[in-house]
Parts: C-alpha cells; sequence; structure tokens
C-alpha cells in the first residue's frame, strides 16, 4: 500500500517535470525569436552573417544611422501611429460606453432590436467592405487623412456588448435616480457619475483598442500613400523591399523600434491584459 | 392624470445611441452596400471612368468562382493555413488548459507563462511577419545558423522557396501568436465551471484524464465552439503575415496567398480590378456572415430567452397596471 503511494508520487514528480520542461520550452520558444531581433539589432550585418548570439554587440549606433539614412522614419511612423492609436481609442471606449449606457439605463422601444442588430454586426470582416470604403474615402478626399481610421472607432460593436455586460452586471438603477432627484441632467450624470465608475471596463477595453490600432495594418495600408503620413506597420513592410537587403543590423533595429512600445504597454499592463482576455472569452 | 411630474427618459436611448448609428451608416453600412455594387459592376483602374453595371451583373463574381485558379486556390489556402494552425493550436491550449487547473499538479509560475505564451499575440504581426522572414532567410539566416551549428543540413535551406515549408511556416506563426490566447480563454473557461462538479469526480474516484475528459471538456463546449468560431472568422482575414512574410505577398507559386492578400493584390496592384477585389469580398462576406450565424445559432443561450420572457412579463404587468388605473 505504502509502496503504491509513493510510486504514484513518484510519478507524478516525474509527470510534473515534463510539464515544466514543456511550459519552459513554449516560454523560450515565445522569448527567444524576440530576443534575437533585439540582440541582432545592436549587432554589425557581417556579424549576423557569420553566425547566431545571444549576448548584444556594440554596433547599436550605425545600425540606427543607416536605418535612418533611408526612408524610414520610426519617429514621424510612432508618432503617426500614436495619433491614430490614441484617438480612436479615446472615442471608441467612450462612445462604447454612452452607447452601453443607452441600451442598459433606458427602456426605449428599439431597444432589444439595436442590440441583436449590434450582435449581427460584431462578427463582420473589415475586409469585407475595405474596397467601397477606401472608393468612398477617395471620393471625399480623405485618403491619406487620419480621419477615416479613427472616426470609424465611435462605432465598435464588439466594445458596446462588453461594456454592456459590465454595466449589466454592476451599475445600480439607483445611482441613477439620485442624481436625477439631485437635479442632474441625463448626460451629465453619465460623464459625472456614471463614466467614473466605469473605469476598469473603460481601462481595459481601451489597451485592447489601442493595441488593435496599433497593430492594424490593413485598413492604413489601403488608405495612406503619402510616406510622411505612413504608420509603424506600413513602415514595417518597407522593411521587406531592396532599400535595406543586405542592412540585416538595420532591419533588425526597425523591427525592434516598432515591437519595443508594445513591449514596454505589455509588461506594464500584463496582469490587466491577460485578465482582459479571459474576460473576452467568458460571455455568460 | 400621474403623467404630469414624471419626464418620459425613453427618448435618452434613441439619443444616446445616435452617434453609434450614425458612424455605422456611413463608415461600414454604406461602404458594404457599395463594395457589393462595385462587384456587379466594370470599375477598374487608377483613374476614375465613369462605371457601368455588367450586362450580367454576376460575371465578376462567375469569373471569380469559375475561372479564377488564383482565388480558388486563395480560398482553400486560407482554409489550409487556418486548419493547420487551429488544430495544434486548441490542442495544446486544452492540454496546458488541463495542467494549469489541475489542482493535484500545482503548477507553479502559471502567472509568468501565461504572460509569455501570451505574448506574442500583442506584438503586431506585420513585425512578426518580416522578424520570421529576416530569420528565416538565406543563405544566412539565423535559423540556417542554427541548423549548420546543430549539424542538421549541410547546406543553407531556402525556406521560403519551398511551397509546403512557406505554409507551414505561415500556419506556425499564426499558431504561435494564438495558442496562449486560446489558453487563457478555455483556462478562464474551467474556473466558470461549478467546483461541485469537480469535488463530485473526485469523490467517486474520477483520475485526471477522466475528470478532464467527462466534466471540464463537455463543460467547456461552448466556449470552444465560441473560439473555434471567431478563430474562423479571423482565419478568413488573415491577411498581416502573408502579405509581408513573403515578397511577392502570397508567394512561392501562390502557396501563401490568402483571400484577403488576393483581395488586396486585385485592388491596389497591377490592373487595380476594384470590381473583381469586391466581388471576392461580398463573398467573403457571405462565407463570414453564414459562420457568424452558425454561432449565434448555436450558442443562442438560455439567459437571452429568459430575459425576453421577462420582460414580456413585466410589460404585461405594467399593461395590467395601467389597465388598473
Amino acid at each position: 500500500m505504502a509502496n503504491s503511494v509513493t510510486a504514484a508520487k513518484a510519478t507524478r514528480g516525474i509527470n510534473k517535470t515534463i510539464i515544466y520542461i514543456v511550459c519552459i520550452g513554449l516560454a523560450v520558444l515565445s522569448i527567444l525569436p524576440f530576443w534575437i531581433m533585439f540582440v541582432n539589432a545592436t549587432r554589425s550585418t557581417a556579424e549576423i552573417q557569420s553566425g547566431l548570439s545571444l549576448l548584444p554587440s556594440t554596433h547599436l549606433k550605425t545600425n540606427w544611422d543607416v536605418l535612418t539614412s533611408k526612408s524610414f522614419d520610426p519617429l514621424k511612423g510612432f508618432l503617426n501611429s500614436f495619433i491614430i492609436s490614441a484617438s480612436s481609442t479615446a472615442l471608441s471606449v467612450y462612445f462604447s460606453a454612452l452607447t452601453a449606457y443607452g441600451l442598459v439605463v433606458y427602456n426605449w422601444k428599439w431597444r432589444q432590436a439595436f442590440f441583436t442588430f449590434i450582435l449581427c454586426v460584431m462578427l463582420i470582416p473589415t475586409q469585407a467592405s475595405a474596397i467601397g470604403f477606401y472608393k468612398f474615402m477617395y471620393q471625399l478626399h480623405l485618403n491619406n487623412s487620419f480621419l477615416p481610421l479613427i472616426l470609424p472607432a465611435i462605432a465598435a460593436p464588439a466594445m458596446v456588448f462588453f461594456m454592456r455586460q459590465y454595466l449589466l452586471s454592476t451599475l445600480s438603477l439607483e445611482i441613477v435616480e439620485a442624481s436625477r432627484i439631485d437635479g442632474s441632467g441625463e448626460f451629465a450624470t453619465f460623464n459625472r457619475i456614471i463614466l467614473p465608475l466605469m473605469t476598469p471596463a473603460l481601462a481595459t477595453q481601451a489597451i485592447f483598442a489601442f493595441v488593435a490600432s496599433w497593430n492594424n495594418l490593413f485598413m492604413p495600408l489601403i488608405l495612406l500613400t503619402d510616406k510622411s503620413k505612413y504608420t509603424l506597420p506600413i513602415m514595417v513592410s518597407l522593411l521587406r523591399g531592396d532599400i535595406y537587403k543586405t542592412e540585416f543590423g538595420s532591419i533588425y533595429m526597425g523591427l525592434a523600434l516598432t515591437a519595443l512600445p508594445l513591449f514596454v504597454i505589455y509588461f506594464l499592463l500584463s496582469r490587466y491584459i491577460i485578465a482582459g482576455v479571459a474576460l473576452g472569452g467568458v460571455k455568460e | 392624470m400621474r403623467r404630469k411630474g414624471t419626464i418620459n427618459y425613453a427618448k435618452y436611448g434613441y439619443i444616446f445611441s445616435i452617434p453609434f448609428v450614425l458612424v455605422f451608416l456611413v463608415f461600414a453600412l454604406y461602404p458594404t452596400l457599395y463594395t457589393a455594387f462595385i462587384g456587379f459592376t466594370d470599375m477598374k483602374g487608377v483613374i476614375p471612368k465613369p462605371v457601368h453595371i455588367l450586362d450580367n451583373p454576376f460575371q465578376n463574381f462567375k469569373e471569380l468562382i469559375f475561372d479564377n485558379a488564383s482565388f480558388r486556390q486563395s480560398l482553400s489556402n486560407t482554409f489550409i493555413l487556418w486548419i493547420t494552425n487551429f488544430i495544434p493550436q486548441i490542442a495544446l491550449a486544452l492540454l496546458l488548459t488541463a495542467w494549469f487547473t489541475n489542482q493535484r499538479l500545482n503548477i507553479k509560475g502559471q502567472g509568468m507563462f501565461k504572460v509569455l505564451l501570451y505574448m506574442p499575440n500583442i506584438i503586431t504581426a506585420s513585425t512578426i511577419a518580416v522578424l520570421f522572414s529576416t530569420l528565416f532567410a538565406f543563405p544566412m539566416g539565423p535559423v540556417n545558423s542554427l541548423f549548420d551549428a546543430l549539424g542538421w543540413s549541410d547546406a543553407p535551406i531556402q525556406f521560403l522557396q519551398q511551397k509546403n515549408t512557406a505554409r507551414g511556416i505561415v500556419s506556425f506563426i499564426q499558431f504561435w501568436m494564438w495558442y496562449g490566447n486560446t489558453m487563457i480563454i478555455l483556462i478562464a473557461g474551467v474556473m466558470g465551471i461549478n467546483p461541485a462538479l469537480f469535488e463530485a469526480a473526485a469523490i467517486d474516484g474520477a483520475s485526471g484524464f477522466q475528470t478532464f475528459f467527462r466534466v471540464t471538456l463537455p463543460s467547456l463546449r461552448t466556449i470552444m465552439l465560441f473560439t473555434l468560431i471567431t478563430s474562423m472568422v479571423g482565419g478568413l482575414q488573415m491577411f498581416d503575415i502573408p502579405q509581408l512574410f513573403i515578397t511577392p505577398a502570397g508567394g512561392p507559386d501562390n502557396a501563401t496567398l490568402t483571400t484577403s492578400v488576393f483581395i488586396y493584390g486585385q485592388a491596389f496592384k497591377g490592373a487595380y480590378m476594384y470590381n473583381k477585389a469586391a466581388a471576392a469580398s461580398m463573398i467573403m462576406f457571405v462565407i463570414a456572415a453564414a459562420l457568424a450565424a452558425l454561432m449565434f445559432y448555436l450558442m443562442r443561450d438560455r439567459s437571452e430567452g429568459q430575459l425576453r420572457k421577462k420582460l414580456r412579463a413585466q410589460k404585461k404587468a405594467a399593461k395590467a397596471a395601467a389597465r388598473g388605473m
């Protein structure tokens, strides 16, 4: 009896060792490509060509100079990406909260129909309307403008869905009633009382909206043809072209620069991001 | 007359929804209808010309489906790339979920593992595409250096020139970017299962395997279905990785040409065939809509129905009260 218990313990020990090895292996697999990217950003092309190394070298400055001497302007790209992502995030978070509030607090005739409609349009792929969208913006002379990349964020069905769930589970209508008695207008109630209460949901959704907009390639690639308007993901595609063909050091440098802000955001906010991902799947 | 003092708040429901509806109509609905319209026309070329509806309105669709080998190839590629990354992705995610949620195993450092395994998902896909294409560079990319150092290959390998290798790498990148995401969703799903079920299984002497296959998996059905459909709709739009991983996009020999890459290539390269691209978009739209409809049909949850019932009961009560007054 005692023997079988120790045997079971031993097997569990072996199993656990295997599990840890697999998990550590997967973690290394997650880190390694990025590690090589950051390390190679500091190595000269000759060093990169001569073999793999996991330790940084001293050519950071040279790579930066080569990178920026051609058509690659990372600061400009960073700024463009930031303007688009920050404004679209602000708009989508605010207006989604407003729409969700309208859906939860007021009892209007079309409420249920409107919510069903939001559910229906949630899964429509952007590519499905891209050609019409491009042509329409072209007719309005809004290609090479940031507006077509920012304004559509006001209608974010998935985010409205999420915020509605959040309000349904946390908001007590008594707060709304109380502020009405205090003479607060409906709009003021939303802005001054409800929005601050929604901070956790707003923050989670803001992170995801920002990252999604920051990483978006398809729409900016279609709309922005003027080089000074390029976002970082489009700039990345320049690194594939002929201009950097043999300058591997600066290619890695360019890649590292585009990824760096996301690594910073991720490691600062990973706890909330993981919690947010988990929440996204549990829609019950 | 009670009405006098009360304010009708219902109108605010409409007012607060106006921005959403307006923006949706202008930036989503109209472009979608316009895309559908373009699909029936002869619109092509960079210089705007008068546009005519084709004599046979469905000609673009017909040509795409019956005469265009690259379009059909792009559909099958999209499916191949999706299925070859989804199956290993869900399998690994389930395995990790089983490990991480097993109380008896009590795996340490789960928080850190989750953070690291999810990490590739948050980094720009374009950056990852170009990074991998540089890592697999010929003749002296890091992967070739590694293979050489380990003695796995005698000569440098042209990874990106072989159809199946190129496809395999694209599908690996997708897998690598998404399995962490799926895992976190599944773990959250397991956390949501009633603990009494696990206790009952433990009391009945179920082994880890039995508990997982008989209790955990059946309870995860809804969430796995959700993951499946969202992954399908997402996979249908696969663009960044195949667009930037190999130049020219879709190569070698159309092996990684996905539907989105096809649409982009038709509309914004070569002959600027907006009509063909629009028709292809509409075909994609129909597939996505069918998938979404399937999901809503399969997932129509009881709570929604109950809510509606409750509302109806409320309305009835309100009406009865009104009549009573």
